[in-house]
């Protein structure tokens, strides 16, 4: 899969430029190890088979959609095929009130969530590490600032907060990211931070340090492989906040009218009165979609936890 | 003694929380596109009401006397006027606020009433096939839009099957003599239903998976094992020893739970067009009526940064070993 090949590789690089270099004819290997991907929990590998088709769809979403999301469609008869129900006139999964296809609007919806959802998670997984690296390895008054920081961003109520920046910011899938960006690196750099006052004790830091290693490289060396999974662990969880994050703002109706998302289709739904009609083919679809997605992410990431803590293993 | 000098210190990062985000608010209002004084000035108010708005925000000042004063406003409890209402947007927000509370803590009482239960249960029931279907259903709670299981359950229990209404906190019409009178009316109580349901699926969910870990931890323990020994009866074992020491942790999550919900109060409240903080933030944001906005914010904002400063000395408070450092 080229999209998640293509994020792997900028977060080692970005992280661990060190892994990645040139010269380890095995990078690649090397990487699923330090991922540690967790494929001996049934309910991790059937999140990571989730994520496969998720990601498949979202990359082959026109050849699967049969119809244009956007476009408004006619019968055979030259009605507007508007309400019409699943399998009707040949629509699979029935059409909206303004007589769009549901199943393509549910295909192309793929892709705003996987767009939006791996780049908030690596946003916030990477700001996170980042801040919770130099918090914990430089400590005293460094440490003071980004903690007082993180304490503001835990201050602020999340879903307003994101409301109010995607209301006075031109309506845009980007908000959410940013917004997310800005306030939930807090929850990973608190996390990465107290791993990093651990690691820094240990006795091979400590060498490196007498050999005379700078920082930097002590930083990346020694200390950012080791926090690499935990960062994974929260960019996953992060993952599925974000679908669910611009699945609530575009249901507020302060999402992107231009791109087809599930939470476009549920609040489409919700204001054509589609609860009063009964069209559940219309607006249950979206919402299992959404569940799948964030469940698998949270499977995954449970399969993490005991891979990580095997004390909580049980 | 040591304990006066933390929470004093706890007090001091909660003023300056507080702080932070009264400025980030006030930059974010400021900031945005178009006439600053739209922050607090209708083109619709009469003249001499803009000047009185003009002269109480010091609008035509720079911008850091803006500051100061709004300041100063803020701590008189002075927030403007609404656009829409034409009212102190606090008088609002307070009329506001019990619809909200009353939905925040009835989801998340028979949300907490049911999660510890639940949660001991699967501890005691470890490894069943109960645990291993459960759990992966409980996680699929947590992963479902809050508002999408509001949009099914008022299909189902509202529109299909005509059960509840389908929204508000009364049917039209009605008459309540006071508040209270209305609080504990039929028609009331049938409208909260549903949002609360909703919230409670949503989330009991965090105290389930909580009261469960800290079960198994608290098993491991040595005076479960002497109790045992004892010869107590494994119900004795788990709920009167386990159980009473595996709660206090939960509890104190219950702070922190009062300040999630209140963010997912905004969605839910949309979809049930529950009269609350949430869904007036939203209309307020939506209809720029930008004072009614900021209260509502920072009304929110404030239950949030009480309620983790709550959790933090609850948790100390009930467990002395946790240490203030």
């Amino acid at each position: 899969m080229p999209e998640v090949a293509a994020v792997k590789t900028s977060v080692s690089e970005a992280v661990v430029p060190e892994v990645a270099a040139p010269r380890r004819p095995n990078i690649i290997a090397r990487f699923f190890r330090t991922l540690r991907l967790p494929v001996n929990d049934p309910f991790a590998v059937a999140g990571l088979v989730i994520y496969l088709i998720f990601i498949a769809t979202a990359i082959f979403a026109d050849s699967i959609a049969t119809h244009d999301p956007t476009e408004i469609l006619y019968t055979p008869s030259y009605d507007l095929a508007a309400d019409l129900r699943p399998g009707q006139d040949g629509f699979l999964m029935g059409t909206t009130s303004l007589g769009r296809d549901v199943f393509s609007q549910l295909i192309h919806g793929s892709r705003s969530a996987l767009l939006i959802g791996v780049t908030a998670a690596f946003m916030v997984a990477l700001i996170g590490s980042i801040i919770g690296l130099v918090a914990g390895y430089f400590g005293r008054w460094v440490d003071a600032v980004l903690m007082r920081l993180a304490d503001i961003a835990f201050g602020i109520p999340f879903l307003p907060f994101v409301i109010v920046l995607a209301a006075f910011l031109k309506p845009s899938i980007w908000n959410v990211v940013l917004a997310m960006a800005l306030v939930l690196w807090r929850d990973t750099a608190r996390v990465i931070r107290s791993q990093v006052l651990t690691l820094r004790t240990r006795g091979y830091v400590e060498a490196a340090r007498v050999a005379g290693s700078s920082d930097f490289r002590i930083i990346l060396r020694h200390i950012a492989p080791n926090i690499l999974p935990l960062s994974f662990l929260y960019g996953s969880i992060a993952i599925g906040w974000a679908i669910l994050t611009e699945a609530s703002i575009s249901f507020l109706g302060f999402g992107d009218p231009d791109s087809i998302s599930w939470g476009y289709m549920l609040q489409d739904a919700f204001a054509s009165q589609a609860l009063a009609k009964q069209a559940y083919y219309w607006f249950v679809p979206p919402g299992v979609c959404i569940i799948l997605v964030v469940s698998a992410g949270f499977f995954i990431t449970r399969g993490y936890e005991n891979i990580l803590f095997p004390k909580l293993n049980r | 003694m040591s304990n006066f000098k933390a929470v004093g210190s706890r007090l001091l990062q909660l003023a300056f929380v507080l702080w932070a985000v009264v400025t980030i608010l006030f930059l974010m209002f400021r900031l945005m596109p178009g006439n600053p004084m739209a922050a607090y000035i209708d083109p619709t108010f009469t003249l001499e009401q803009q000047q009185q708005l003009m002269a109480q925000f010091g609008l035509d000042k720079p911008l850091w006397q803006q500051y100061l004063i709004y300041l100063g406003n803020l701590l008189q409890g002075e927030l403007g006027q609404s656009f829409r209402y034409r009212a102190p947007v606090g008088e609002r927000i307070f009329e506001l606020l019990p619809n909200t509370l009353i939905l925040t803590f009835s989801s998340l009482i028979v949300a907490y009433a049911f999660g510890i239960l639940a949660g001991a249960y699967l501890a005691w029931r470890r490894g069943s096939w109960v645990e291993q279907a459960a759990i992966p259903m409980v996680l699929t709670t947590r992963a479902m839009p809050e508002f999408w299981l509001g949009m099914v359950l008022l299909a189902i229990f509202s529109f299909s099957l005509g059960w509840f209404p389908a929204g508000g906190t009364r049917n039209p019409g009605a008459e309540y003599s006071g508040l209270l009178d209305l609080y504990t009316s039929r028609d009331f109580l049938a409208h909260l239903a549903l949002p609360a349901a909703t919230l409670a699926i949503y989330s009991q969910g965090l105290p389930l998976l909580l009261m469960r870990s800290n079960m198994l931890d608290v098993m491991k323990e040595d005076f479960v094992t002497m109790a045992r020994i004892k010869g107590l009866s494994n119900w004795t074992v788990v709920v009167r020893h386990a159980a009473r020491n595996a709660l206090l942790p939960v509890m104190t999550s219950f702070a922190i739970a009062v300040g999630y919900q209140l963010q997912g109060n905004v969605v839910v409240e949309s979809v049930f067009s529950w009269p609350g903080l949430g869904r007036e933030l939203v209309n307020a944001v939506a209809a720029s009526d930008y004072p009614l906005a900021q209260g509502a914010f920072l009304m929110i904002a404030l239950v949030v940064i009480f309620m983790n400063l709550l959790a933090d000395l609850l948790y100390a408070f009930l467990d002395p070993r946790i240490s203030h450092a």
